[in-house]
């Protein structure tokens, strides 16, 4: 039995099927890249699996447990935590706040001066200690993207999904982002990350799986899934022999 | 201490007013206390939640019709009881069916309700009962039904100091702000809502029902009046809906402006209240509280 078990997870859209039929598994402590040209179903793919979206059909277990069926809370105190392709900040809520929600709602239901440790040790893995008592609102993008994350860690997840956690960031941050990302997944955690840039891919995951059109074309180990004809062909349009 | 002391030190100060003011002063002291109450109910759920709701009424219009109907059958603690049950099996139903409505379209939901709730029990009076007005005979002076409002407001406020403090109020908060996170933070929407709605919709039924003795003479056009959830509504975003004493803050003050306004006023009174709804919503979107905060805090940045 696979930590993440993915298993014929369909989703249909009326006509669309915008994830048909995707099977794979990731390990524990795994790290795997989820990648695919632009509405080939990744980010379904995820909704489905923190509980977004309702699965039309196929199973999704974590550590055994169904996720299937289960609704986005049930999901997350199951252990699953995620990040948002466009950042989620809110904006009543203080930093610590922000990122203590997760440990107070989530499957270790944390309360008083325990979650804020949890919390304060969350901004702390991501470089935001000591700015606890800023505004959210007046972060800086790649911090609000810090914020984010350091909410999903203090979900004390079981797996972490990361959907496009380092688009938008410059060069620097960027390495930065590449640096923490690899910080937490030597801690021990592991994620499954939807991402578009290839650098980051190849430094972070040792596998990849990628998708097309809803459906599941490579899962291998990173440089041969890059170098493969039908991944390139999906990227780059051109002649697919599926 | 100060923050629990104060309020009971003017809780209590409040108790002794009927010992001080006039027939009519006390008619204005049960007024404020009952839109103080009404409108930090109504924020208990729609202060966090940005679940705007125009039901006051229909809630209000339910408790003070429950003693209408049994006051004469069962004695006065029963029928309170009743109503509050009444109150929060109406909410219950309601806010399973509709809590997941969003925005405007819960607004005008919450709307229809209340005139929904309205024209039934009109209809059923008509067709069933045969008669459309009941009278409330309770042997109840005016200085309890002030002092039972003054009780609900003061247990409201201090509900709501207890909910802002525990999870539900931290739940309602993230939920205010985005209910994709709270989802995925791990929080029940359905039931952290329900639990809300249901408790602001007993208060609101009580204020109802207690202060419905004043009426006499009780029929659904009266006590079902729309502008009872407007006033509602604008009162606690006049004070600030989401702070603990923002909408006592706001409900005193326009309270007795409407007094003024309708009894100075009577035909053109409705203009008045629409310029204020207007004034409201253009000065002070986020309420007297964080305005006066802004307020202050620029001013020190200025000093500096």
């Amino acid at each position: 039995m696979s930590f993440l078990e993915i298993d014929r997870a369909v989703k249909q859209f009326g006509g669309l099927r915008a994830v048909d039929g995707v099977s794979f598994t990731v390990e524990r402590g795994e790290i795997v890249g989820l990648l695919g040209p632009n509405g080939s179903g990744k980010t379904t793919l995820i909704n489905l699996v923190s509980g977004a979206l309702p699965a039309t059909s196929g199973a999704i277990r974590l550590n055994g447990q169904r996720l299937t069926g289960l609704r986005g809370d049930q999901i997350a105190r199951a252990g699953v935590a995620r990040t948002f392709q466009l950042v989620r900040i809110l904006p009543s809520l203080s930093l610590t706040e922000n990122v203590m929600i997760t440990a107070v709602f989530g499957r270790k239901a944390h309360w008083g001066a325990e979650a804020r440790r949890v919390a304060d040790h969350a901004l702390e893995m991501v470089g935001l200690a000591g700015r606890a008592n800023a505004v959210a609102g007046d972060l800086t993008y790649i911090d609000q993207k810090r914020l984010e994350l350091a909410r999903a860690l203090a979900a004390e997840p079981e797996i972490l999904l990361l959907d496009e956690w380092l688009a938008g960031l410059n060069p620097t941050e960027l390495s930065e982002g590449v640096a923490l990302i690899r910080k937490l997944h030597e801690g021990g955690l592991t994620i499954l990350m939807v991402e578009h840039i290839i650098d980051a891919v190849r430094a972070l995951c040792p596998r990849v799986v990628v998708m097309n059109s809803g459906q599941l074309i490579a899962d291998e180990e990173t440089g041969a899934a890059l170098a493969d004809p039908r991944v390139i062909s999906a990227y780059l349009g051109g002649d697919v022999d599926a | 201490m100060i923050r629990i002391l104060l309020p009971l030190i003017g809780l209590g100060l409040l108790a002794l007013g009927p010992m001080v003011v006039s027939d009519y002063g006390l008619g204005l002291l049960i007024g404020a206390a009952t839109y103080v109450t009404l409108a930090s109910a109504w924020a208990l759920f729609s202060g966090q939640t940005h679940y705007i709701s125009l039901a006051t009424v229909a809630f209000y219009g339910t408790g003070a019709y429950t003693v209408a109907v049994l006051n004469e059958a069962l004695p006065y603690g029963a029928v309170l009881i009743c109503a509050a049950l009444i109150g929060g099996a109406m909410a219950l139903v309601v806010g399973l069916s509709t809590l997941r409505l969003r925005g405007v379209y819960f607004v005008i939901f919450s709307f229809g309700l209340a005139e929904l709730v309205r024209q039934v029990i009109t209809w059923y009076e008509v067709n069933v009962t045969g008669t459309l007005g009941r009278y409330i005979f309770l042997d109840i002076t005016t200085r309890q039904i002030y002092w039972q409002m003054l009780a609900l407001g003061a247990v409201t406020i201090a509900l709501t100091a207890w909910i802002n403090r525990s999870r539900l109020g931290l739940a309602l908060r993230v939920i205010g702000d985005d209910e994709t996170v709270a989802t995925h933070s791990g929080i029940n929407l359905a039931r952290v809502k329900l639990v809300a709605f249901v408790l602001s919709a007993v208060i609101l039924t009580l204020a109802g029902a207690i202060t419905s003795p004043r009426y006499v003479y009780v029929e659904p056009a009266i006590v079902f009046n729309p502008t009872v959830s407007f006033l509602t509504v604008i009162m606690a975003l006049l004070g600030g809906a989401n702070r603990l004493w923002g909408p006592a803050l706001g409900a005193v003050p326009l309270f007795l402006v409407f007094e003024w306004l309708s009894s100075n006023f009577p035909d053109t009174y409705p203009i008045f209240l629409g310029l204020l709804f207007i004034g409201v919503v253009f000065l002070v979107p986020n309420g007297l509280i964080s305005s006066a905060e802004s307020l202050v805090s620029r001013k020190k940045e200025a000093g500096r």
